[in-house]
């Protein structure tokens, strides 16, 4: 939310399986994102990505990928197109600190600095990769220290402090809109529930509520909210709530795709075929 | 000298008479494509080198500037990652690979984001790009040098694969390649660059759904995959000494592959040799062979037979290389044994005007 705040419209995100929230900032439609996680032909994927690969061309939401590492090399081949096309947007990629351990993340930086793209690189840090905590897997936990040793200017910061990233992102995305070159955020946060699903998993033993509770207690909405006054507050929950009754009702309502669906899309010649039929 | 084999057959796609090579048939598909099309890109390990891909880039850079044709740093993953981007964004990358084994470091990019982005993402985007990837042979390319290992991605929707044989078809199709709006496989087979033949100098597409003829009879047919279509044709003339005639067929486009063609021949003469540039197990010609024998089995009586890479890994000395991939003699030799329906224990020797001496290496 607060790197989003920082882009244009024609800006262009990537992200990764928990691209829920980016989908959102970015301004993807949210009638189309509950649809697609009811499966439906309304859905921004017409039921066919699901959760892990929301889309929304239009608002520059790009894809996610449920690859751990895999949109960075492609935000940096739309960032290559940018710059070679002289548009003026730039690419905003998300991943997080298991990201960091792939091969493609090492690879798709080297080039992003050798070319000098316009592009943001933002490592979501939740310290847990499923169930294996970052210093178990990481020779070096630093992750600014490693974007930096590429070439590229890199900080680390609180991603629980919303105006600081938003501060942080304001500054690196002048700095490459101006063709600067690469950037890079290490922003910390930490996952609450369980790697997949709404539940609570501490009887896992591999963490403990007590290292969650800090961050619990940090939660950037919370902060935020208390700044607000209570019936400006009120006003917006309401606006929000009544936001997410119609897009559940919306997705409810909408049909669930043809079975000719599931042999569109393949090639551009069975989109064809369809859309004549 | 000897004539090029595949004069003949060629000339019948073609009423051209200039005569080009197979590299300056892939470096002008080229060049015309990024004539008229500045989104049309070309890079990969070496591309801006002083041998410039074989030749097939020669000259590019030049002309194109450092934007357009570039070298890449040795990324294979994050660099298929990166052309998959830029198709993203519009732009028509051809990515170009002088071993089909490095796409192994790319197996990621290509199955799980290139082939499945159209579908995935519900047609919101799609992906035009071109991987070139080259198969090895001989001069000691060994393991890692020399494997045609198409038949992977022929296995996965989403992808296109190709495998010209002549100059002809290899300008047609990466003409094809670069305006198709899906992610295309173009392989070239190192040993297929020395090959001449008619090529003629205007723009033009040889899309998938037509496999070619490339001779014709009446006694079995041999389907010729990549390089080895060379040798099947060789084959086709030591047959023809001995009175047996093979239709011998090019599918060139392995997906989407035009079946048809080959099942009309097979309706006709009953038995299908099918030489593949790679291994049999789970290959292309075992593909074909399946798909033909579901097809014609209820309708007439068959014979069926594959011929590939011995089932090992390719070693590196002659003496036990040659024996590692089929050849004009050994196809022939199967091809007869199929037509009989017996082991004939026959194995012709070549005559001096098959033999190839166009290849003299380094590589």
């Amino acid at each position: 939310m607060g790197v989003c705040e920082a882009l244009e419209p024609g800006d262009v995100v990537f992200g990764y399986y928990r691209c829920h929230a980016l989908y959102l900032a970015k301004g993807g439609d949210l009638r189309a994102l509950v649809a697609e996680l009811f499966g439906k032909a309304t859905g921004c994927t017409k039921g066919k990505g699901g959760s892990m690969h929301l889309i929304d061309a239009r608002r520059g939401v790009m894809g996610a990928s449920a690859i751990v590492g895999t949109t960075i090399a492609n935000a940096v081949g739309y960032a290559y197109a940018q710059k070679y096309c002289r548009r003026p947007n730039i690419v905003a990629c998300f991943f997080g600190d298991g990201a960091t351990e792939e091969g493609v993340f090492a690879e798709s930086l080297n080039f992003a600095v050798l070319k000098k793209l316009p592009i943001l690189f933002v490592c979501e840090n939740n310290f847990y990769a499923i169930h294996t905590h970052q210093n178990k897997r990481q020779g070096l936990p630093d992750i600014r220290a490693r974007a930096q040793a590429f070439g590229m200017r890199a900080e680390r910061l609180d991603g629980n402090d919303i105006f600081e990233l938003c501060r942080c992102s304001a500054d690196a995305v002048r700095s490459i809109r101006a063709g600067q070159g690469p950037r890079f955020l290490e922003v910390t946060t930490y996952r609450w529930r369980e790697h997949v699903g709404p539940g609570c998993d501490y009887h896992l033993g591999y963490r403990s509520e007590a290292e969650a509770q800090p961050w619990q207690d940090a939660d950037p909405l919370r902060r935020l909210a208390r700044l607000i006054d209570d019936q400006h507050r009120r006003e917006m929950e309401n606006e929000v709530e009544q936001e997410i009754a119609d897009a559940f009702a919306f997705a409810e309502q909408s049909e669930f795709p043809s079975a000719t669906e599931l042999y569109t899309d393949v090639f551009k010649e069975e989109a064809h075929a369809a859309a004549g039929a | 000298m000897p004539q090029p084999v595949l004069d003949s057959a060629s000339r019948s796609a073609t009423s051209s008479h200039r005569i080009l090579s197979y590299v300056d048939a892939v470096r002008e598909a080229t060049d015309l494509e990024m004539a008229c099309d500045p989104a049309v890109i070309v890079f990969g390990l070496d591309v801006d080198d002083p041998k410039a891909i074989q030749g097939t880039v020669r000259g590019l850079l030049e002309k194109y500037g450092p934007e357009r044709v570039f070298g890449t740093p040795l990324s294979e993953d994050a660099m298929t990652g990166t052309a998959v981007g830029m198709a993203l964004a519009g732009l028509r990358p051809i990515h170009v690979h002088i071993r089909m084994d490095f796409l192994m470091l790319a197996m990621n990019q290509l199955v799980n984001v290139a082939a499945k982005c159209r579908y995935m993402y519900g047609g919101q985007v799609h992906v035009p790009l071109v991987v070139r990837a080259m198969i090895g042979k001989s001069w000691g390319q060994g393991a890692q040098h020399s494997q045609g290992l198409h038949s992977f991605f022929m296995h996965v929707p989403g992808l296109k694969v190709v495998a010209p044989s002549t100059p002809y078809d290899a300008k047609g199709c990466l003409s094809a390649a670069v305006r198709d709006d899906d992610p295309v496989i173009y392989v070239e087979h190192r040993l297929l660059h020395f090959q001449s033949g008619p090529v003629p100098p205007e723009r033009y597409q040889v899309w998938p759904g037509k496999a070619r003829i490339t001779a014709k009879g009446n006694d079995l047919t041999i389907v010729g995959i990549s390089y080895m279509q060379i040798e099947c044709l060789r084959a086709q003339r030591l047959l023809a000494r001995i009175g047996i005639h093979a239709e011998v067929i090019d599918p060139i486009w392995l997906s989407p592959l035009d079946i048809d063609t080959i099942a009309a021949s097979v309706e006709k003469t009953g038995r299908l040799l099918v030489v593949d540039n790679g291994w049999t197990n789970c290959g292309a010609a075992a593909e074909i062979v399946a798909q033909i024998g579901e097809k014609l089995a209820p309708l007439r009586d068959l014979r069926l037979k594959r011929m590939g890479f011995a089932p090992v890994t390719c070693p590196t000395t002659p003496a036990l290389e040659e024996l590692f991939y089929p050849n004009a003699r050994t196809i022939a030799a199967q091809a007869r044994n199929l037509v009989e329906g017996a082991e004939t224990g026959w194995l012709p020797e070549i005559p001096e005007e098959l033999q190839t001496t166009a290849f003299k290496g380094p590589f």
